[in-house]
């Protein structure tokens, strides 16, 4: 009798042993979190006794959170996602585990994964932060109908020249606009001409050169667009943009690749077959957003936290199902010659536009982060509209933001 | 309450119902309002005074709790020769201005129509006039980002049809108009924040009128007195006191504009225009994107002192002090 309730109990506890799961939160924002969604059946395959649970914050939020949580030391999750934008200023912070070190020794993985991307990721110091997740080739997309209608072969907008000629003709014959915000061409002409290892802005002393040649070109680019009337002045991630791209009242845009998957799933599903993509003009090619998974130092489950990120970010089954499901681009290298990157992109005409993006991808070169990217970025935008918007001279504009940099530097 | 005490030491032992009924009349009010102070010191006066102590602080948040570095009056001092600062504080001021006046004149003659001419459908006038104000902002920017569209936002679309008539057309702009460009913006937030207050500021009136001895306008109108001079000579006089009020509350909360223009700009994007930066949002700017914490706090007490010296010259002009001068 004794003896069957030892060995009942010892069930029981050999029983709930069995049925505890360890909680991993792992921090994310929108769409990312479909992505993960995709991936976590199949880490829970390997890993069953782990029970995944999401934290879901708007963008912003998201990094405000992780910001706040990082001050205090307090309800930080053990896996945060961290986008492109701000994984530079995490990077310089103290808040991250360096996954350089013993026990992650993330070294090993990084010949991996696209090479810009682990540049992206790492501090002056050499820390390195977060792996990468997806990634955002650079492309060009235009409305092919529209094109058609006013009779512009897309190849000869493969020069900037050509490009505002191509617009000017557009507009002329179909009265659509070029592009939604001549900004863009500014911004795309500063990152792509950007030499490798450095940060756009910072040269490899550190010291600001937004007055150099290359900004003036790039803001001449958009002022000149601005001038002959070519952008419809609209905002990104606007009402007005969304229906600009239903209606095909903007012929073109330059973005990520990853546009192509919000232009097929919310944005304007409706033009299904009507875009195509090619290269940036004059052999240019920069990256456009990007995510990365990162952990925090305070976080409590830290091998946990690295079986994860190394099973989301390395395991090519995980990100092809995350391609597949929001079309974030792979960072992992081997991912890209999965068989699905041949396969025709219906909404894109039946292109087969992920080579184009892999290629792409391949040829970006590798930026270095500098922890005044941010500062830089937003004092050289208000720089940009400036110009555009209140039509002031680019050199006095430039100086200026050069002056507020180097000041913000301290 | 004596009596009350004096039984209950005859029901229990003396001693304990000495004691229980000395503890509830000294500390029970304190216990009862307690929760006030609690939230208070946690919520109010600690993150407060911690901002104060940040301000002289330099920190970036991301390093962690405890990292930070004295650095004396170098936060106040950058601030004070930073031109953004000094740009977003004359957009804030500029703003304030454009649609906080506008929100007064709305108000008080309004009010004094709705009391005199509109009584019997004071409540649902108000109401209607009270919407605005209870809107959440953020719902509110959302709608006015769809109004005021450069193509087809219906404020533009409305101009453009304004354009077909014969004299009006010559002196409207024939284009679109782009609100959303740094030149542009502060019209359109002006409007947004003077539609969104008037309401409150027509009740805070209305509230004040509805107070006015009755008896005044009575013996006015036997004097033989128009309606103009009833809202000259007893309304507005008598209505200083919620002017002075009703002005601090707008000079509060107009230094403070966040939501309108973050929303409205499109959050990130803001950037891009800075004719629409205000200083909160500067401030914003400064703490969650470039993760300057001490330069942050600093921004936040000379604003703090700013509005405490516009409240005091308010005071000056609608206050006491003005009275005494009457």
């Amino acid at each position: 009798m004794k003896r069957t309730l030892i060995l009942l109990a010892l069930l029981v506890v050999a029983g709930l042993s069995l049925a505890q799961k360890t909680t991993l939160t792992v921090a994310v924002f929108p769409n990312l979190d479909d992505s993960l969604k995709s991936q976590i059946p199949l880490f829970n395959k390997k890993y069953p006794n782990v029970e995944v649970k999401l934290v879901i914050q708007q963008y912003a939020d998201h990094h405000n959170a992780l910001t706040t949580a990082l001050a205090t030391g307090q309800g930080l999750p053990d896996v945060a996602a961290i986008e492109i934008g701000f994984v530079g200023r995490f990077a310089e912070g103290q808040g991250f585990e360096d996954l350089n070190k013993a026990p992650y020794n993330a070294g090993q993985f990084k010949r991996l994964f696209t090479p810009y991307t682990i540049a992206q990721a790492t501090a002056a110091d050499g820390r390195f932060i977060g792996m990468p997740v997806d990634i955002g080739p650079g492309t060009f997309f235009y409305r092919n109908d529209v094109l058609q209608k006013a009779g512009v072969d897309p190849k000869n907008m493969m020069t900037w020249p050509g490009y505002i000629a191509a617009g000017r003709k557009i507009k002329s014959t179909t009265g659509a606009f070029l592009i939604a915000d001549a900004a863009d061409v500014a911004w795309i002409n500063i990152f792509a001409t950007t030499p490798a290892n450095t940060s756009p802005y910072f040269d490899e002393q550190g010291k600001v050169i937004v007055d150099s040649p290359r900004f003036v070109r790039a803001f001449e680019l958009a002022k000149n667009i601005r001038a002959a009337g070519l952008d419809a002045r609209i905002g990104a991630w606007t009402n007005e943009w969304y229906d600009a791209f239903k209606k095909g009242t903007v012929a073109t845009q330059f973005s990520g690749a990853w546009l192509q998957g919000h232009l097929q799933n919310w944005m304007a599903p409706e033009t299904k077959g009507l875009w195509r993509v090619q290269q940036l003009p004059e052999g240019m090619y920069a990256s456009w957003g990007g995510s990365f998974y990162g952990i925090p130092t305070a976080s409590k489950n830290k091998a946990l936290a690295w079986e994860f990120i190394k099973f989301v970010t390395t395991s090519e089954e995980a990100q092809i199902a995350g391609f597949k499901a929001i079309g974030a681009f792979p960072a992992l290298l081997s991912a890209q010659n999965d068989a699905s990157f041949n396969q025709p992109v219906e909404f894109l005409g039946g292109q087969q536009a992920r080579l184009l993006w892999r290629d792409a991808a391949r040829r970006v070169k590798p930026l270095r982060a500098n922890k005044y990217d941010r500062v830089a970025y937003e004092i050289l935008g208000t720089a940009l509209s400036q110009v555009l918007d209140e039509g002031k001279d680019i050199p006095a504009a430039l100086a200026e933001a050069k002056r507020l940099i180097e000041r913000r530097m301290r | 309450m004596r009596k009350t005490v004096s039984r209950l030491e005859i029901r229990g032992s003396p001693g304990v119902g000495m004691r229980w009924s000395n503890f509830q009349r000294r500390y029970a009010p304190y216990i009862f309002i307690s929760p006030f102070f609690i939230l208070f010191l946690v919520f109010g006066l600690y993150p407060s005074l911690f901002s104060l102590y940040m301000s002289f602080q330099a920190w970036t948040p991301s390093d962690g709790w405890g990292r930070w570095k004295f650095v004396g009056l170098e936060n106040y001092t950058f601030t004070f020769t930073d031109p953004m600062f000094w740009r977003s504080l004359w957009n804030t001021v500029w703003l304030g201005v454009f649609s906080g006046v506008p929100q007064h004149l709305i108000a008080i003659p309004l009010a004094f129509v709705i009391h005199m001419v509109l009584s019997r459908f004071k409540t649902f006038v108000t109401a209607v006039y009270f919407l605005p104000y209870i809107t959440s902002s953020v719902a509110i920017a959302l709608i006015f980002n769809t109004l005021f569209a450069t193509h087809n936002g219906v404020i533009n679309l409305v101009i453009a049809h304004l354009n077909t008539w014969p004299l009006l057309g010559a002196l409207l702009p024939d284009q679109n108009i782009n609100w959303f460009t740094s030149a542009n913006i502060k019209y359109a937030l002006a409007l947004v924040v003077v539609w969104q207050f008037t309401g409150w500021n027509t009740l805070l009136y209305l509230s004040a009128i509805q107070a006015i001895p009755k008896d005044l306008y009575e013996a006015a109108a036997v004097d033989g007195a128009s309606r103009w001079q009833q809202f000259r000579y007893i309304t507005l006089p008598l209505l200083r006191p919620m002017m002075f009020f009703a002005v601090s509350l707008t000079i509060i909360g107009n230094m403070q504009l966040f939501e309108q223009p973050f929303v409205l700009l499109n959050g990130g994007a803001s950037t891009a225009t800075p004719g629409g930066q205000t200083v909160t949002m500067y401030m914003y700017r400064t703490a969650f994107e470039w993760l300057e914490m001490g330069t942050a706090a600093s921004i936040a007490w000379i604003l703090f002192i700013l509005i405490g010296v516009l409240t005091y010259l308010n005071n000056l002009i609608f206050g006491r002090g003005a009275r005494g001068v009457d």
